[in-house]
């Protein structure tokens, strides 16, 4: 901008150099000297670094970095080893999948629930805690008009946009002339599975192991962005007037019976589908599982039993659903990629690092000022 | 600013249309009645109405206006349309990728700041406007009766205007009266051409014997002329009066409007033309606006952008479609019907996604682009402009940039084309030698007071070289001892002041004069000449005492004494004196008019007054003449011929003997002793001047000019005025000027005429051959050609002078048909040529005199390293060609090894068979030396690594290019030459030729050659010239240099760039123009590589996003990234990265060649850019994948640390590409990062409900505490960058462009580097040829034969003849690194080379007579060569290195007695070129 005034000021004296002069000439002016100032800057003398690349100068860096870089990434690579992952498809497209039925038969208009039971065996035991996600693949949940497909505003408890959702949320924004709450396309495909996981010990008993569903979301999304409309005492009052999205079997308001204060607009579960995944093969955190106290392992290595009330297809997408139960590091969950590449791109850098040093020396060696002729 | 052009165009052709309307009505001529006659009428009646008024209005805009008109010329760009069309484009909703408003942020911001900046300078304009509309003038009331003081904005075509002393016109006026006694009004034009002395201005002759007060109610005239047009020096017209009386109006009769009255108490004169059609306003054109040819390379990279736009939208479209289609009809959640509810096919949502994709990927055409081209170039033009190196202390003027975009063109030139007088000179004509009757006075003394003036330039600049010295035909060391106490003498003046340079300009600002220079007006006279001039005025005054004719007078000293005469009065200069600035000096000693009229003539001639010459009684005739006028209402009765004879016969004639004194001497000493060395010369070119002040110097001097008489003191004679009866001024074409005057002491009518010596030489009377007096005549003519011939070998402008005896039957005859020619109104200006052809023959030749145009500071060194640099010069001279040949020479235009072709042909055919020998003879000189290297050269763009493929030191001899030639045309060749046949010939032919000179070029030839050489070898331009002749090839040129000297402003006003002097291109083109270009290069290809990089990422991630336009970043990030994110450190970079620092540039000026040929931007570099761009967000896009897949990641806590690692590539990319840090590069850098981070998290902090879709809250702080954000950033710049910087090092060792080790010379310590340059200097060839970098490349070079030549440029396709020299030059300079350097040519050759140039003139058609001749020549020849500039050449062993094949000259026995143009091409192929002695030392 300061050029940009700099600049008009030069043109239009510039331009208008004719009458201006002529006008001004009368009055003969002060004599002064247009010798432009000696400063640094205008005689673009600022003091400067100058770094040439040249192989010589260039190949520490490359050492440097290839040096720091192969430590770093076998650290990465250690840590995300020693995290523990365990994943289950329970989407039923294989004939011997004990969901397969309830996959086949299934579509958004059944009325009634399908359950289905998978067995699976942990070898190692899950120390720490344990977050267990479901993940689904195959479902853009990015796509350009699905991730709009939403108001803010009504999730954040707006009254007035609670009765007249945006225009985002079309074709989701009203329902028989009722507002949807909540409206749009990405609450209206609400991940609705229900997973439990039991336990099986020696004996084949089944003990349920405990699902904390609250600390799922963002703390900021569950106090901040996501809120229920006023008058939160009954929600029921609260939503009158508004009809449930299409695809749902129960409203908002009742979306946890178990936990009153978990209904609403900030349902957690409801508040994990609504961040839209950035990748159509993603995950989302779906409950933890607290470490015990003592040194019994949270999930100690046996037999379990994931008991899935099948309520969302994805078949005909062509979809899976996984669900998955992993541990976490300080730098979250299993993914052995980011280890490497640090591996990768420091012995890249140290193996040109060599290949400069190498055309250093071939080519490189004069310094300056002794190969000037003599 | 790109607009401005283009509206100046746009009103002006708004105004054209509208004045075609008015033609219809009005024709072609104006006429203009006086409006007092009209007051009283209704406003229609008014002849005036339709006239523009006086309300002058140059702002675009009215405040209603404003906002349309601003975004329509806004619009104009289409930029601007396509980004506006796409943000509407976001409003339909179904392809709407952003939120609306959102969108349309960039372009109204771009538009508002465009706007803002538009709207500022429109209201300056507007407060100057106003302030020149309310000044005020007076302007004739015919209600009050007097003159009334009005607002310049009401005055109207037509009013009578009064004009006082000091004032500044309102309009056009022709001047009616004018307090003045002689009639004349004294204007200052320097507003209009910055012309500085003052130019008189007539009253109309109809009004001029009008002595009583001009009442304009008497006033009942019509005025016809011309429609408004914008030359300044052309007005025609008549007045018509009532008796029907028909008076021609001339430029002479108008006063323009901006100029100042000086001088003149008051005139009065009536508004022809008002306002906007005034010829100031008319010739008032904004900046100019130019396309570079680094915009058009840019333009056409823009186009590719689009392509690649389009293909990227088409494949995302079909993806789309495919995606769509393989779920058939069973529709996921997901996929979100439209707003209607409808469902959509897959080839509608591929139609609509591919608008959607348009504006996701929009930022692919940088919109910031072109804002950000402007402010960069802007930039730069402030620091060109600040650039003390360009400031010029004595004129305190720098340069200006008048065209603000073609910056960068500056450093891509190619060939430059100079006019020679006052750009390669200085136009300070000093007075160096003269002949007269056939005698020549050498004025030695003179000679070493110049070179005392040169030498104290080159110690007080110092400047340590004396390369640029005239050769100077004295020896200098006889005279040392003189000259020392010359020189301490006048240092000591000078240190008293300070530098000389402060003194001279103190002088200039004192004084308002350009010619004060000490330098021009001490002349230092030849004491034999002094001799004979006392001797000769003493015997005048002799004769004159005695009452004898003067014709007994011995010729030759006669001549001398006409001689000086002829010097001091055939000229214009005006005489001033310091005391009064601007202040004429009166000295009038009787009152009479010019012969105007063949009644006047009549009157002034008839015997009875023969001998009134300036006496009182003769003035007191006029006054009872003109007091007898006074009575009379209507100044149309001019007194009839008969009246005034019988009246004056009346009167008693004077004796003669008082004619002869007609100043008493005791009056003149009174008066005049006090002022008389004061008096200063202003004249309208500087080589008049100079004769003044040479005259002056043998005491014959200028006192006084009138326009009916001339006053002289003459030595012993004291004041002589001469009656001055006509005055034919010098044009272009006649090449002369004459003066006719009436010789007080012999009361001769005389005709004193001044001119080029070709044209004065055929009007010569032929001398009677059969007495002594016409064989003498015969001699004198002979010598003083001879001695033109030897001023003009030694560079110095030549002048002859000649004078005729009219009888007064002889005058009264030709004053008849003069008079006639003048009155004319059709084709007057023929008449008036044939008139004056008819004054101007059987001349009597007095002399000739040698004036010294010196050449300007540092010429010679500009120009070799202009040359060094790769730059074609050429130099468009009108000079004759051996004055041009010379000052080339003395500029190092030429070089004494250089062979010289030179054209002269007088028909086609012969032009033709000339350069048919030309080219063989080139070519044939290629074949010669094709048995060593040369020809190899010649094929070296077909391989370009196999030139020199082992330059062991026996082979490589030939030291000489085969393009080290120069060749010189005059302008008759040259006419044929620039002809279509022959155009392709002739170019073949200059382009070989290292330098090429074309003398005796008309303004339009110029323009002609640089037109066909800028369309015909697709090459850059530069023209550069000072004066009006130049103007029509400054605006061919691709660049258009103005030198603002001596010479107005003309060239100034049509150039682009305007130096104070020409060493400064130097500087302008080798640093300034490098930088531009090399900055903007760069700044252009990083433009197109970020955005490329950009859009890229989000282009990837159409594929995992079902192509559905779905962008991870969010969309303020999309948006605000190229207008704020990434915008400042480019234009930090863009403005001030230096790759190479000044000093080194200038002194490697071949680093331009790397400008020449676009080396930083050739078009596989936008490829090379996009596919690293590619690259780049690549890996920008799939490292954040890996590390985020199958993750919880949700969309934009992704998108933003992919934001986050693209700007930081961005950036670091920049700092790979950055020259030079300086702290505001890393200011600007670390600004970016910050401003980013802050932006986002206080976006991310804002609103947790607002900024749908992407609802960032917060994420940017989580992810500031999430580990796996930092390892992703370092990571990811590191591996982006990896090839780029990996293949920077490599090139930087391996392969060095030319630029690089000049920035490795820059890191030397300064010491070392001064060394290294110093040496490099002394060389002739390139220093940088025997540094390793520029062999290797090539394979296997033996161990320490790194020094090699080997393929530096790669393929030098263009402009391979520069290429091709730098490889010979170094070639020649490595194998005689060790041992003595210099111009090698020997003795002989240089001899026989100005021989040629001798004899060459010899065959000029009046010099028929070669034998006397030529003994004169020889002994001139071989005097003058001992002194020629190469002086050091003789000390060099004869031979060494001219090893060239054939050294093209012509024998002085060939050159005698012979046609020209027949001969020549037959002397060329005798000089078949034959393989010679390559002789190795």
């Amino acid at each position: 901008m300061i050029a940009a005034m700099m600049a008009s000021s030069y043109n239009a004296k510039e331009e208008d150099g004719h009458h201006s002069g002529s006008s001004s000439h009368g009055g003969a002016g002060a004599v002064k000297s247009k010798k432009p100032d000696n400063t640094a800057f205008k005689q673009q003398r600022l003091p400067a670094w100058q770094p040439i690349l040249t192989a010589g100068t260039v190949l520490p860096a490359f050492f440097v970095i290839g040096l720091i870089f192969i430590p770093i990434g076998i650290g990465l690579y250690v840590t995300s080893n020693n995290i523990k992952e365990f994943e289950v498809d329970y989407t039923g497209v294989d004939i011997n999948s004990p969901c397969y039925s309830c996959a086949k038969n299934f579509s958004w208009n059944s009325t009634q629930s399908c359950v289905c039971s998978v067995n699976f065996t942990l070898e190692q035991p899950f120390e720490s805690n344990v977050f267990m996600y479901y993940g689904l693949s195959n479902f853009y949940q990015n796509h350009r008009r699905y991730v709009k497909s939403r108001d803010d505003s009504q999730l954040n408890g707006d009254l007035s946009a609670l009765m007249n959702p945006s225009k985002e949320c079309e074709p989701y924004r009203t329902n028989d002339g009722l507002p949807i709450a909540p409206c749009g396309a990405i609450a209206n495909s609400l991940f609705n599975d229900t997973l439990d996981l039991y336990y099986v010990d020696s004996n084949s008993t089944k003990t349920p192991i405990p699902l904390a569903k609250k600390g799922i979301a963002w703390w900021t999304d569950k106090h901040v962005k996501f809120r229920n409309p006023s008058g939160n005492t009954n929600l029921t009052v609260t939503f009158q007037g508004t009809t449930k999205p299409v695809n749902w079997r129960k409203p908002v308001y009742e979306l946890d019976p178990s936990e009153a204060d978990n209904n609403g607009f900030i349902n957690e579960d409801f508040i994990v589908w609504m961040r839209t995944a950035a990748l159509p093969t993603f995950r989302k955190l779906y409950r933890i599982i607290q470490k015990k106290s003592g040194t019994t392992p949270t999930l100690p290595s046996g037999r379990y039993i994931l008991d899935i009330t099948y309520n969302y297809p994805v078949l005909s997408f062509d979809g899976r659903k996984r669900m998955i139960l992993s541990t976490i590091s300080w730098m979250g969950g299993k993914n052995p990629f980011l280890g490497i590449a640090y591996i990768t791109v420091g012995s890249i850098c140290f193996f040109l690092g060599v290949v400069l040093l190498i055309i250093h020396h071939k080519y490189d060696t004069r310094n300056n000022s002794a190969d000037i002729p003599n | 600013m790109a607009r401005d052009g283009e509206d100046a165009g746009m009103v002006k052709a708004a105004k054209v249309k509208r004045q075609r309307k008015k033609k219809t009505k009005e024709n072609k001529t104006r006429t203009v009645h006086a409006n007092i006659l009209y007051d009283n009428a209704k406003g229609e009646e008014n002849p005036n109405r339709h006239y523009a008024n006086n309300k002058i209005k140059t702002t675009k805009y009215t405040l209603l206006s404003f906002l349309p008109k601003n975004l329509f010329e806004q619009f104009h760009r289409f930029a601007n349309v396509y980004f506006v069309f796409i943000a509407l484009l976001n409003f339909v909703p179904v392809v709407n990728a952003f939120q609306p408003e959102l969108a349309l942020a960039p372009v109204v911001f771009i538009l508002s700041v465009t706007a803002i900046k538009d709207l500022w300078e429109d209201y300056r304009r507007h407060r100057s406007d106003k302030e020149i509309n309310h000044m005020d003038c007076l302007v004739y009331s015919r209600v009050e009766r007097r003159y009334v003081e009005k607002y310049w904005k009401e005055v109207r075509v037509g009013d009578f205007i009064r004009l006082r002393c000091n004032e500044i016109l309102p309009a056009d006026v022709l001047l009616l009266t004018s307090s003045d006694p002689d009639r004349l009004c004294h204007i200052e034009t320097a507003t209009l051409d910055g012309e500085t002395n003052l130019k008189q201005r007539q009253v109309v002759r109809s009004f001029f014997d009008l002595d009583c007060d001009f009442d304009p109610t008497k006033y009942n005239s019509i005025i016809e002329c011309e429609k408004p047009n914008n030359d300044l020096n052309r007005f025609r017209g008549y007045i018509i009066h009532r008796s029907g009386r028909r008076d021609a109006l001339y430029k002479e009769n108008l006063l323009l409007r901006g100029c100042t009255i000086r001088n003149t108490e008051e005139a009065v004169g009536i508004v022809i033309y008002a306002g906007h059609e005034t010829k100031a306003m008319l010739n008032n054109n904004g900046p100019r606006y130019k396309r570079s040819k680094l915009e058009r390379q840019m333009n056409v990279d823009v186009f590719w952008c689009v392509i690649i736009l389009l293909v990227m939208c088409l494949f995302a479209a079909v993806g789309h479609g495919l995606w769509m289609f393989q779920y058939g009809d069973k529709r996921p959640v997901f996929d979100v019907l439209s707003p209607e509810g409808t469902d959509l096919s897959p080839i509608m949502s591929a139609i609509y996604l591919f608008l959607t994709m348009i504006i996701v990927f929009q930022v692919l055409i940088p919109i910031s682009l072109f804002v950000s081209i402007e402010i960069v170039k802007i930039c730069q033009v402030f620091f060109i402009h600040q650039d003390m190196d360009l400031y010029d202390e004595e004129t305190d003027s720098h340069l200006q940039c008048r065209a603000l975009n073609i910056t960068e063109d500056l450093g891509q030139m190619q060939y430059i084309f100079s006019d020679k007088t006052g750009t390669l000179t200085e136009n300070k004509m000093v007075f160096r030698r003269c002949t007269v009757a056939g005698v020549e006075y050498s004025h030695d003394a003179n000679a070493r007071r110049l070179a005392m003036y040169q030498e104290m330039d080159s110690e007080e600049e110092e400047c340590t070289s004396h390369g640029g010295t005239l050769p100077r035909r004295d020896s200098v060391t006889s005279h040392q001892s003189a000259r020392v106490v010359l020189r301490s003498q006048s240092t000591k003046s000078h240190r008293r002041t300070g530098s000389r340079a402060e003194a001279k300009r103190a002088s200039i600002l004192s004084k308002h004069t350009a010619f004060s220079s000490p330098m021009e007006k001490d002349i230092t006279p030849d004491p034999q000449l002094l001799d004979k001039v006392n001797e000769c005025s003493s015997q005048m005054d002799f004769m004159r005492f005695h009452s004898q004719p003067m014709s007994q007078l011995p010729s030759d000293l006669s001549d001398i004494i006409d001689f000086f005469i002829a010097l001091t009065i055939c000229n214009t200069v005006v005489v001033s004196s310091p005391n009064q600035p601007r202040q004429k000096v009166r000295m009038r000693f009787e009152l009479k008019s010019p012969v105007k009229t063949i009644e006047d003539f009549i009157k002034r001639f008839t015997p009875s007054r023969l001998t009134s010459g300036s006496n009182s009684s003769s003035s007191s005739s006029l006054i009872t003449n003109r007091s007898s006028n006074r009575g009379c209402s209507s100044i149309l009765s001019s007194p009839s011929a008969e009246s005034t004879l019988t009246k004056l016969d009346e009167e008693k004639p004077p004796n003669l003997e008082h004619t002869f004194s007609p100043v008493p001497p005791c009056y003149s000493e009174k008066a005049w002793a006090v002022a008389e060395g004061e008096l200063r010369y202003e004249a309208e070119s500087p080589d008049e001047a100079a004769l003044v002040y040479a005259a002056r110097a043998y005491k014959c001097s200028l006192v006084g000019r009138l326009p009916d008489q001339v006053t002289v003191e003459l030595p012993h004679l004291g004041k002589l005025s001469f009656e001055l009866l006509h005055t034919l001024g010098f044009d272009s074409t006649r090449k002369r000027m004459s003066v006719v005057v009436r010789h007080p002491l012999t009361d001769q009518i005389t005709v004193y005429t001044k001119g080029a010596d070709s044209v004065i030489m055929d009007l010569i009377k032929p001398p009677n051959t059969g007495n002594s007096k016409g064989k003498r005549q015969k001699k004198i003519v002979y010598r003083t050609q001879n001695y033109l011939n030897l001023y003009a070998a030694d560079g110095l402008r030549t002048l002859c002078i000649a004078k005729k005896v009219l009888t007064k039957e002889e005058y009264a005859c030709w004053l008849q048909r003069h008079l006639e020619a003048e009155t004319a109104i059709q084709g007057r200006e023929e008449l008036l040529f044939e008139s004056a052809l008819r004054l101007e023959t059987n001349l009597h030749l007095l002399g000739a005199t040698g004036i010294e145009d010196r050449l300007q500071d540092g010429v010679p060194e500009t120009i070799a390293s202009l040359r060094k640099a790769g730059l074609q010069i050429w130099v468009l001279t009108g000079d004759k060609q051996e004055t041009a040949v010379n000052i080339a020479y003395a500029c190092k235009l030429l070089e004494p090894e250089e062979e010289i072709l030179t054209l002269n042909a007088d028909s086609q055919e012969a032009c033709a068979l000339l350069l048919e020998e030309s080219l063989h003879y080139i070519q044939a000189k290629f074949l010669c030396s094709s048995a060593d290297h040369a020809a190899k050269a010649f094929t070296a763009n077909f391989a370009p690594f196999e030139i020199y493929p082992s330059s062991s030191p026996s082979s490589s001899s030939v030291p000489f290019m085969v393009h080290r030639l120069g060749l010189v045309i005059d302008g008759r060749t040259l006419a044929y030459a620039l002809d279509k046949s022959l155009e392709d010939k002739f170019l073949a032919v200059a382009r070989s030729c290292r330098s090429v000179l074309c003398c005796r070029s008309t303004p339009l030839q110029k323009s002609m050659v640089v037109k066909l050489v800028r369309n015909k070898l697709k090459v850059m331009t530069l023209a550069i010239g000072d004066g009006a002749n130049d103007v029509s090839m400054i605006q061919v040129a691709d660049v258009g240099v103005g030198i603002s000297g001596q010479e107005g402003m003309q060239a100034v006003m049509a150039s682009d760039f305007a130096l104070p002097r020409f060493r400064y291109l130097q500087k302008l083109l080798l640093v300034h123009g490098h930088w531009c270009y090399s900055r903007l290069a760069n700044m252009i290809l990083y433009f197109f590589y970020k955005n490329a990089m950009f859009v890229a990422l989000i282009f990837w991630y159409q594929f995992y996003c079902g192509f559905s336009g779905s962008a991870m970043i969010d969309q303020w990030y999309l948006i605000f990234f190229n207008l704020m994110f990434s915008a400042f450190p480019q234009l930090i970079t863009g403005t001030l990265d230096k790759d190479v620092s000044a000093e080194t540039l200038q002194q490697l000026p071949q680093l331009y060649i790397s400008g020449q040929n676009s080396e930083e931007y050739k078009p596989y570099m936008f490829w090379m850019n996009m596919i690293d761009a590619f690259y780049q967000s690549l890996v920008c896009f799939f490292i954040p994948y890996f590390a985020y897949a199958d993750s919880d990641v949700d969309l934009f806590t992704w998108g933003t640390p992919i934001t986050t690692l693209a700007l930081f590539t961005i950036l670091l990319h920049l700092g790979i590409e950055t020259k030079t840090w300086t702290w505001m590069n890393w200011l600007s850098i670390s600004f970016s990062i910050a401003l980013f981070f802050t932006v986002a998290l206080c976006y991310n902090a804002s609103c947790p409900t607002c900024y749908s879709p992407s609802n960032p809250y917060w994420t940017m702080q989580r992810l500031l505490q999430d580990p796996l954000f930092y390892f992703l950033c370092v990571i990811t710049p590191v591996t982006a960058l990896l090839p780029r910087y990996f293949y920077r090092a490599c090139q930087g060792t391996l392969f060095p462009s030319p630029v690089q080790v000049g920035r490795q010379l820059d890191k030397l310590p300064a010491e070392t580097r001064r060394n290294i340059l110093s040496l490099s200097r002394v060389k002739v060839g390139s220093p940088l040829s025997t540094k390793p970098p520029f062999l290797s490349l090539a394979k296997p070079l033996p161990k320490g034969s790194n020094k090699t030549e080997k393929g530096s440029f790669p393929s030098p396709k263009a402009s391979q003849g520069s290429i091709l020299q730098t490889h010979d030059t170094r070639k020649c300079h490595k194998r005689s690194q060790s041992e003595p350097l210099g111009p090698k040519h020997s003795e002989k050759s240089l001899s026989d080379l100005y021989t040629l140039m001798s004899t060459e003139g010899d065959t000029l058609p009046y010099t028929k007579d070669s034998q006397c001749l030529d003994k004169t020549l020889d002994v001139s020849v071989s005097s003058w060569i001992t002194s020629t500039p190469q002086t050091d050449s003789v000390e060099l062993p004869p031979d060494r290195g001219s090893s060239q094949c054939v050294r093209y000259t012509r024998n002085s026995e060939e050159g005698l007695g012979s046609e020209p143009s027949v001969h020549q091409p037959g002397r060329r192929t005798e000089q078949r070129p034959e393989p010679a002695s390559l002789t190795t030392s």
